[in-house]
């Protein structure tokens, strides 16, 4: 298999606190891959590094074989990364539609001057953003609310729309943050549903979650954190009897109580 | 077109092809209504043009892109300032309208990218604060650039401005036709200005849905998603600013050329405020509401000034209240009033950043979701 993304050393401190240290893990193409941990373990940290929002102070990202630029998000989305947020973070006061449009800007063109001349590409371009936007919405299940304001919708609906925004920067490497997190179980269900059409249709997905069971029936491979470290790198089986990852769970060991999740 | 018709709330929905040309009309027929009133009415009318212009150009800075600028005049300033400078006896230079027009413009721009620059990282009050700031020191600057050398003539301004000079006729004459009749300039300006408000709204309304206007709406209601979809806020906060200021600079230049003089006291603190309060009035981001803003709240404290007076020399035959000091108060009710009653203007904001028609067989899903 291919490794699609590659982190080596990841070292993040704020002030005093180590969020993060010495975190290496592969990614292979294809995959859905976890990132599971007891609350603040780092999970959040890690996938605030990659996607560009922190600057790590150790360690670099490579991705498709090129270092992934620090602390410039919109770099690392041009580059093929994608992410949504574990509290839902939509354009509130635009369309569902509107939305998934606005996630197409990376991979449009139209400059200023085009758009105030109305130049033919520039239309065309328009029109081709529109269309492949209703593909999107249909893709994750809600064409229907196309028009509707996105502060509007239902929960469940708000979590597909980010996924669809996502998807229209057309990654090669889609990062979920807790998904899961508020939906019930049938919601949950058609959920892992469509991380798998997702991943059939040739989109990697990265998977942080607290839902172990999720986790466990959804991904091809996980890591562990906690405290900021690697605890385990695994498939789910492996991972389940892992001792240093019973302990974490559960709490004793080496580890204060408190890591419970 | 459309864009026209929308400004009419009720019939623009059930009819807009009959709204439309409501529109049309009373845009081309208002000076007209207004001469019946006296000739300083198409005068009070030619300013709100301006005020409109400016308008849309804060609201896409503030309405569209969420940067809150309450130094918004210094681009007014700076559309004015060149136009004095570039055609006026002041340095004695007089290049044609349509050179320095853009020129206005494009130095407006340049200081939307200088006060864009700094402020950046800035957000919500931070940000008024700077700016606010940058509109004073504009402003001051202007006040006080007459020593040692003497570049904008300071507090006395600069007298003078050449008019208007479409094709070789300047518009200030008024037109004669035939022996007996003759067209005031004040009318021929209002179709000038009249022509570049709509220009303005079709540039805006374009910018508007597009990937640009997508991405100003984008950082608007959330700064982190729009980075994380890709968007690079910083160019497009600079270009928020610089396509804002252009509008003040074009609507500045049209001003010096038509009061044909400008001074620093046409460019105060108040004035910013009063073109956002006609964003808030109207309704914020949605360019039908605050054309509407900006044409009442230039209007409004004319219409007191002519009545209040009389009003109150009938009532209690003397002047109770100076008309100045009842504008304030009465628009400062208005303004809570607002705030009460409709919280996001006159016209509330259904902005639209796309157009689903684009795609074939999706009309019905549009109108019907509303």
């Amino acid at each position: 298999m291919i490794t699609l993304l590659e982190a080596r050393g990841i070292g993040k401190r704020f002030g005093g606190l180590t969020a993060l240290s010495d975190v290496s893990l592969t990614i292979r193409k294809g995959e859905i891959y976890g990132l599971i941990g007891p609350n603040g373990a780092g999970k959040t940290t890690f996938f605030n590094v990659l996607t560009g929002a922190y600057t790590a102070e150790q360690g670099e990202i490579v991705f498709n074989g090129t270092e992934l630029p620090a602390g410039k998000p919109h770099l690392v989305v041009e580059a093929g990364i994608a992410r949504t947020f574990q509290n839902i973070r939509l354009f509130r006061e635009m369309t569902a539609l509107e939305n998934v449009m606005a996630g197409h800007h990376i991979r449009s063109r139209a400059n200023p001057f085009a758009i105030l001349l109305q130049t033919k590409h520039a239309k065309e371009e328009e029109r081709l953003i529109t269309e492949r936007a209703f593909e999107l919405l249909r893709y994750v299940g809600i064409e229907r609310f196309a028009d509707t304001v996105s502060k509007n919708l239902s929960y469940g609906d708000q979590r597909r729309l980010e996924i669809a925004r996502a998807l229209a920067t057309e990654p090669q490497l889609l990062a979920l943050d807790e998904p899961a997190a508020g939906m019930n179980a049938t919601e949950t269900g058609k959920l892992r549903e469509l991380v798998q059409t997702i991943r059939h249709d040739g989109v990697t997905v990265l998977l942080i979650e607290h839902d172990v069971k999720l986790v466990m029936g959804l991904c091809d491979r996980l890591a562990v954190l906690d405290f900021g470290k690697k605890i385990a790198e695994d498939v789910p089986a492996m991972v389940q009897k892992n001792d240093a990852v019973i302990s974490a769970y559960l709490g004793g060991g080496t580890h204060k109580a408190g890591a419970a999740a | 077109m459309n864009q026209l018709a929308l400004a009419i709330p009720w019939l623009g929905k059930r009819n807009p092809a009959a709204a439309r040309w409501v529109v049309i009309a009373l845009a081309l027929a208002a000076p007209l209504i207004a001469v019946l009133f006296g000739k300083t009415w198409v005068r009070i009318l030619d300013f709100a043009m301006l005020y409109v212009m400016l308008a849309i150009g804060l609201n896409l800075v503030v309405g569209f892109a969420g940067l809150l600028d309450l130094g918004y005049i210094a681009f007014y300033a700076v559309g004015a300032y060149t136009f004095a400078f570039l055609a006026s006896p002041h340095f004695d230079i007089h290049l044609p309208f349509w050179l320095v027009l853009p020129a206005g413009a494009g130095f407006a721009a340049l200081a939307g990218i200088i006060l864009g620059l700094p402020t950046l990282r800035l957000r919500g009050d931070y940000l008024a604060i700077v700016t606010l700031g940058f509109g004073e020191i504009v402003r001051i600057f202007l006040n006080n650039l007459n020593h040692p050398i003497n570049i904008t003539n300071g507090p006395q301004g600069i007298n003078m401005v050449d008019p208007l000079v479409l094709f070789g006729w300047d518009i200030s004459q008024g037109l004669q036709i035939g022996e007996s009749f003759k067209i005031n300039s004040l009318f021929l300006y209002y179709y000038v200005f009249l022509a570049f408000v709509v220009l303005s709204i079709i540039l805006v309304q374009r910018l508007q849905i597009s990937r640009i206007g997508r991405a100003w709406a984008a950082i608007r209601d959330d700064e982190l998603a729009a980075k994380a979809i890709g968007i690079n806020t910083r160019n497009m906060k600079l270009l928020a600013f610089s396509l804002g200021a252009t509008f003040g600079g074009v609507s500045g230049g049209l001003f010096a050329a038509f009061q044909g003089f400008v001074s620093p006291e046409s460019f105060s603190l108040m004035e910013s405020i009063a073109v956002l309060t006609m964003i808030v009035f109207g309704g914020m981001g949605n360019l039908a509401g605050v054309i509407v803003g900006a044409l009442a709240l230039t209007a409004l404290p004319e219409i007191l000034r002519y009545v209040a007076v009389p009003v109150q020399q009938a009532l209690f035959d003397r002047v109770i209240l100076d008309p100045e000091v009842l504008r304030m108060l009465l628009l400062s009710l208005a303004m809570i009033f607002m705030m009460l009653l409709r919280p996001s203007g006159l016209i509330p904001a259904y902005s639209r950043y796309s157009r689903p028609e684009l795609v074939v067989g999706k009309e019905s899903s549009g109108e019907a979701a509303k």
